[in-house]
C-alpha cells in the first residue's frame, strides 16, 4: 500500500523501507505514490494536475496502467508509519500485473476500470496486509491508495486474514470488480488501452464464472468468513442491532467480527450521500480507495446531473480548475458529536466510535486539527 | 343487460362499489363500460403504486380526482441488502408536491423504500388538514425535525408509523411538538429511532390518548420506564417494549409485572432488546392471549425461549433469533397449534461455524405440528432434500416459503447433491405459493420444476443459483403470475431475458445484478421494448465505455407509462429508443 508520506523524513524512511521490501517491488516502486504527498481528491488522469509533486514514477503507473498516482484520493491526516509500508505495499495494484487470481479469468484484476464496488463484495479488504498470504488470496485486490494515513502503530493487523483465501461465493463478476486501482471513475478508463478493458469483459463471461467461483470456494479452507454484499439478506437494520447486540454480550475475541456497521459519508456539495460498511475494512487506506471511488464521480462532476444524455468528459484544464483549492480531507463524527480527522486513533477504536463520515474541503476542517492539516497541504 | 346498466342512476352504483375495496376488483369495474369507468374513478379512495416510476402522479391525479389513500414504494427489494447504491432515487417530493394541490382532504400515505426529506414530511404538514395516517416503512432521509413537524400540525394524526425507517440525528424533543390538545393518536411506532425519546413527553402522550392501541418503543427505552408507559395505556393491543434489561430487582419486576398484567387486550410484543432473562416471567401472565410475537432482537436462549412459547397456546406469528434451536421449534410446534406465520433470523450470520444448533430439523418440525403454517422465513445452514420434501408434504397450504441457507450453493449435506429435487417439492405441493426465495446449490433443474409447477408465484428471489439461461428462461416462460423477479450472482445472460422480453411487460419490474446481461442486450431491449424502463446501474462508470458485450453491474427493468425518469443519479442509465444514439 502505498504509505502516504508526510514529511521529508518519513518520506526517506518510507523510500527506505520501500527499497528494502522485497515483495512486489513491481508495486513498491511503482508506488511512487510513497513519494508524493497525497492528500486530496485529486483527479485521476493527469498527475499533472495533481498539485502534489509529482514524480517520475507516475509515468511508470499509467505505464502499467496502474492508476493510483494520478486518482483521486481523500486525504487522510496522519502518515503511514514506516513499519506499515511493507505491508500495506501488498496492497498495490503491482500484484494485478503479476497473475490474475482467479486463474478461470483471463484478465488482470482491476486494471484500468474501477471495478471495485464501493462496497465489498466479496473478501474483506482486510487480507491485504499481509503480504505472505496474498498468493492464497483469491480476492479483492486494493491497489495501494496515495493516502495521508496517521496511522497510529498497527491499525489493522487483526482482521487481515478475514477473507482470505476464501473465493467469494459471489460471480467472478464481484470479484473483479475488487481487484482494481482505487480511484479510477469512468474518466479514468478512457486511458486505458481498449485492449485491457476487452480482456476484462470477456472474463466477464458469466457462465463459468460462478462455477469456478465454486470450486475455487470449495478448495480453500477459508481463514474466515468472507463477507458478500448483501449477503445473507438480512436489513441493515437488524445487522446493526445484532452487531450491538453482541459487543454487549462481551464476544470472546478472535471471532470474526459480526454484522455489518454502516454509517453515512456525506460529501460538500455531493447531491446525495453514500453509505459504507465500516466493517468490511480493516484499514484506513481500504476505506480511503473505496471512498474516494465512490466520490470520485462527484468531484469530477461525471455523476449528479440528472439525466443528462452524453456525459461530458471533463477537460484537462476543468480538471485543474476543480484542483485547484479543491483539496478535501475525510472527517468523522464520533460518540461525543465531535468531527475529527480520520486516521488519528487505531482503526478499531476508530470503528468503535465512529458514527458518520464527511469528506469536507480542508478549509473548512482547518479548526480540527490545524498542526496535522498543515502537514499535509499539497505542495503547489 | 346493458340496458339496465345504464338505467341505473350513478349514485346507486357508487354506492354498489363502495363496497368493492380490493384494487383487482377495483380496476376490474373500471373495465366493463365507460361510464363504469367514470364512476369508479371518482369514487376510487384508495391507490396503491407498487413501483412510483411506473406511472407520475399527474397520472393517478388525472385518473382518480377524490382520493383519501395514497401507497407507494420506490426501491427494490434488493435496496434492503444494499444491493442498490445510494442515490439511485425513490424520491416521493414530487409525489407529495403534486398530491398537496390536487387532494388537499388526503388522509393517509404509506411509503416504503423511499427518500422522503423533512421539507417532504414539512409539507404534508401543512398541506392536509385531515391527515391521518403516516407509514413510513425502510425509508430514509429524514430527520426528527420532519416529525416535529408532524407531531406540531397534524392534529387527527391517528397513526405514525417509521418502521425501520432510517431517521437522521434523531433527538427526542420532537414528541414534544405534539400539542397537549392533541389526542388522537391511535398507533405509534417510533422502534426504530437511535436516540432516547424525551420520556416525560411520551408517558403524557400516552396518558391523554385513550384510543391507543400500538404502541412501538424503541430501544432506548428503559425497562423501568416501561411499567409507567403501561399503566398509562392499559387498553394497548400491540407493545413494543423497548430495552427488556435491569438489574434483576424485586420491586421493579414487581412493578412490570403488574403493569403488563393489567394490560387485558395485549395481543402482539415485540422489541425485547437486551434481554435479562429474569424478567421475563412478568410477561407470563398475558402469554396465553398472544397471537403475535417478535423476539428476533431477543437475545434470548433456548431454554428461556421454550418456557414463554410453550405458553402462548393461542400464537399465530413468531419471530424469532435461531437461538430458538430446533429443540424450542420442537416445543412450538408441540404448543402453538394456531401458527401460521414463522421467521427464524440468524444471531450470527457471518461467523463460519454455527453458534446454535439450529438445522432443518427445526423447520421439519413446525410443519409437522403447526397444521395452518403458510408462511416461512428461516435462515439455517444445512438442509437436505429430504427435508423439503417433508415440509411440502406437510404444508401443502404454504403461500411464503423463504429459506435461506447462509453459505451460498451449500448442497444437501447429506447427499451432497443440489437442492433441486428439494424446492421441486415445495412448488409442486404448494400450489398457493407466492413467494419464494432460494439458496443452496441448484442448477437449472430447480428452475424448470418452478416454471412447471409454481404457477400462482408472483415473487421470486433468487442468489446463487442455477448453470445457464435456460434456468432463467423456465421461471420467465412459466411462471404466469410473476411479478417480481430478483436474481443475484446468477449465471443468467441475454439470451432468456431477450427471448422473453415481451413477459417484462407482464411483470412489476425484475433486477438481476452480478448476473451476465451484456450491455449490448440493454440497449437492444431499450431500443425494442418502449414501455420498460430499463436501467443499467454501473458505478463502474458509463456502460459505452466498455464494450458491448461487457456484463452490466446491475440491471432494473420495470414496466412503465411515465417514460424515463430525470431523476437518475451519474450511475444510471436508461436504455431507450435513444440509447443507440447516445451511446455510439
Amino acid at each position: 500500500m502505498s504509505p502516504a508520506l508526510l514529511g521529508v523524513e518519513e518520506e526517506g524512511q518510507s523510500n527506505v523501507s520501500l527499497a528494502a521490501s522485497s515483495t512486489s517491488i513491481d508495486c513498491i516502486s511503482r508506488n511512487g505514490c510513497g513519494l508524493k504527498e497525497r492528500n486530496y481528491l485529486g483527479l485521476s488522469d493527469c498527475s499533472s494536475v495533481d498539485s502534489s509533486a509529482v514524480p517520475s514514477l507516475s509515468e511508470e503507473n499509467k505505464n502499467n496502467l496502474n492508476l493510483k498516482a494520478t486518482e483521486l484520493r481523500l486525504g487522510l491526516p496522519g502518515s503511514q508509519s514506516p513499519e506499515r509500508e511493507a505491508d500495506v505495499s501488498l496492497l498495490s495494484t503491482g500484484k494485478l500485473d503479476e497473475k490474475p487470481l482467479f486463474p478461470m479469468l483471463p484478465l488482470k484484476d482491476g486494471i484500468c476500470s474501477s471495478l471495485q464496488k464501493h462496497v465489498i463484495s466479496g473478501n474483506k479488504r482486510g487480507f491485504s496486509d499481509t503480504m505472505d498470504g496474498f498468493s492464497e488470496v483469491k480476492g479483492s485486490l486494493y491497489s495501494e491508495k496515495n493516502w495521508l494515513f496517521h496511522s497510529a502503530g498497527t491499525e489493522s493487523d487483526s482482521p487481515q486474514s478475514v477473507g482470505q483465501g476464501t473465493f467469494p461465493g459471489s460471480s467472478g463478476m464481484n470479484a473483479m470488480q475488487l481487484s482494481r486501482p482505487s480511484g479510477a471513475q469512468s474518466h479514468m478508463m478512457k486511458e486505458v488501452p481498449q485492449k485491457v478493458l476487452q480482456d476484462r469483459c470477456h472474463g466477464a463471461n458469466g457462465t463459468n464464472l460462478n462455477q469456478a467461483g465454486t470450486s475455487n470456494n470449495s478448495s480453500n479452507a477459508p481463514a474466515a468468513k468472507a463477507q458478500v454484499v448483501g449477503w445473507p439478506p438480512i436489513k441493515s437494520f437488524r445487522k446493526n442491532t445484532l452487531a450491538s447486540s453482541s459487543k454487549n454480550n462481551d464476544e470472546v475475541d478472535g471471532k470474526p467480527s459480526s454484522g455489518a456497521l454502516f454509517v453515512k459519508v456525506s460529501m460538500d456539495g455531493a447531491p446525495y450521500l453514500r453509505k459504507v460498511d465500516l466493517r468490511t475494512y480493516s484499514t484506513y487506506q481500504e476505506l480511503s480507495c473505496a471512498l474516494e471511488k465512490m466520490f470520485s464521480c462527484f468531484t469530477i462532476g461525471q455523476c449528479g446531473s440528472h439525466g443528462v444524455p452524453g456525459k461530458e468528459k471533463l477537460s484537462e484544464s476543468k480538471l485543474r480548475d476543480l484542483l485547484n483549492g479543491s483539496e478535501y480531507v475525510l472527517t468523522y463524527e464520533d460518540k461525543d458529536r465531535d468531527w475529527m480527522l480520520v486516521g488519528d486513533v487505531p482503526w478499531e477504536m476508530f470503528i468503535d466510535t465512529c458514527k458518520r463520515l464527511k469528506i469536507m474541503k480542508s478549509s473548512d476542517a482547518i479548526g480540527l486539527a490545524p498542526r496535522v492539516m498543515e502537514k499535509f497541504k499539497i505542495k503547489a | 343487460m346493458l340496458r339496465m346498466a345504464r338505467s341505473l342512476p350513478e349514485e346507486v352504483l357508487e354506492h354498489v362499489f363502495s363496497f368493492i375495496h380490493s384494487d383487482k376488483d377495483r380496476n376490474a369495474i373500471s373495465m366493463v363500460c365507460k361510464s363504469w369507468y367514470e364512476i369508479e374513478r371518482w369514487c376510487r379512495r384508495r391507490i396503491f403504486v407498487g413501483n412510483c416510476y411506473a406511472v407520475n402522479p399527474s397520472m393517478v391525479i388525472r385518473r382518480f380526482p377524490e382520493v383519501r389513500s395514497v401507497e407507494l414504494k420506490g426501491k427494490p427489494h434488493f435496496a434492503d441488502f444494499n444491493l442498490v447504491p445510494d442515490g439511485w432515487g425513490g424520491y416521493v417530493y414530487p409525489w407529495i408536491a403534486a398530491m398537496a394541490n390536487a387532494y388537499p382532504w388526503l388522509e393517509e400515505i404509506s411509503l416504503k423504500r423511499m427518500v422522503v426529506t423533512d421539507e417532504t414530511l414539512e409539507l404534508i404538514a401543512k398541506s392536509f388538514k385531515n391527515f391521518k395516517v403516516l407509514v413510513l416503512s425502510s425509508c430514509e432521509g429524514f430527520s426528527t425535525d420532519g416529525l416535529a413537524a408532524i407531531a406540531a400540525n397534524c392534529r387527527n394524526l391517528r397513526q405514525l408509523d417509521l418502521r425501520e425507517s432510517e431517521v437522521d440525528d434523531p433527538s427526542g424533543h420532537w414528541l414534544s411538538h405534539f400539542p397537549d390538545s392533541f389526542t388522537s393518536l391511535v398507533s405509534l411506532n417510533i422502534s426504530c429511532l437511535g436516540s432516547e425519546v424525551n420520556f416525560s413527553a411520551l408517558e403524557h402522550l400516552v396518558g391523554r390518548c385513550p384510543n391507543l392501541r400500538t404502541l412501538r418503543l424503541n430501544r432506548a427505552v428503559p425497562l423501568d420506564r416501561l411499567a409507567n408507559i403501561l399503566r398509562r395505556a392499559p387498553q394497548l393491543v400491540e407493545l413494543g417494549a423497548g430495552t427488556y434489561s435491569a438489574e434483576l430487582r424485586p420491586d421493579v419486576f414487581s412493578s412490570i409485572a403488574g403493569a403488563f398484567s393489567g394490560c387485558k387486550e395485549l395481543k402482539s410484543l415485540s422489541g425485547f432488546w437486551d434481554v435479562v432473562p429474569g424478567y421475563l416471567p412478568a410477561i407470563y401472565p398475558i402469554c396465553s392471549s398472544l397471537t403475535s410475537l417478535n423476539l428476533s432482537y431477543a437475545t434470548i436462549q433456548s431454554p428461556d425461549l421454550v418456557k414463554l412459547v410453550s405458553q402462548c397456546q393461542s400464537l399465530q406469528r413468531l419471530w424469532v433469533l435461531d437461538y430458538i434451536e430446533d429443540i424450542g421449534l420442537e416445543a412450538l410446534a408441540a404448543f402453538c397449534k394456531d401458527l401460521q406465520e414463522l421467521r427464524v433470523f440468524p444471531s450470527e450470520p457471518f461467523a463460519l461455524e454455527p453458534n446454535v444448533s439450529l438445522t432443518e430439523q427445526g423447520l421439519v418440525s413446525v410443519s409437522e405440528g403447526c397444521l395452518k403454517l403458510h408462511s416461512v422465513l428461516y435462515f439455517c445452514r444445512q438442509m437436505t432434500n429430504d427435508a423439503l420434501v417433508t415440509i411440502a408434504r406437510n404444508c401443502p397450504k404454504m403461500t411464503r416459503f423463504r429459506l435461506c441457507i447462509i453459505e451460498p450453493r451449500t448442497p444437501d449435506y447429506i447427499t451432497l447433491q443440489p437442492l433441486d429435487d428439494g424446492f421441486g417439492a415445495i412448488v409442486e405441493h404448494c400450489k398457493d405459493l407466492r413467494r419464494l426465495s432460494l439458496s443452496g446449490l441448484l442448477t437449472d433443474r430447480v428452475f424448470e420444476y418452478i416454471g412447471t409447477h409454481a404457477k400462482k408465484l408472483e415473487m421470486l428471489s433468487v442468489a446463487f443459483a442455477g448453470d445457464s439461461d435456460l434456468g432463467l428462461h423456465h421461471v420467465l416462460y412459466g411462471c404466469e403470475n410473476l411479478r417480481k423477479l430478483e436474481i443475484r450472482d446468477c449465471p443468467f445472460g441475454d439470451k432468456a431475458l431477450l427471448a422473453n422480453a415481451a413477459k417484462l411487460e407482464t411483470m412489476r419490474s425484475l433486477w438481476m445484478s452480478s448476473c451476465s446481461v451484456s450491455f449490448g442486450a440493454c440497449k437492444l431491449l431499450g431500443q425494442k421494448m418502449p414501455r420498460l424502463n430499463i436501467e443499467v446501474i454501473d458505478e463502474r462508470g458509463p456502460p459505452d465505455s466498455r464494450p458491448e458485450s461487457c456484463p452490466v453491474e446491475k440491471l432494473y427493468i420495470y414496466r412503465t407509462l411515465a417514460g424515463p425518469r430525470f431523476d437518475m443519479p451519474g450511475f444510471v442509465w436508461t436504455m431507450d429508443e435513444d440509447s443507440a444514439l447516445r451511446f455510439s
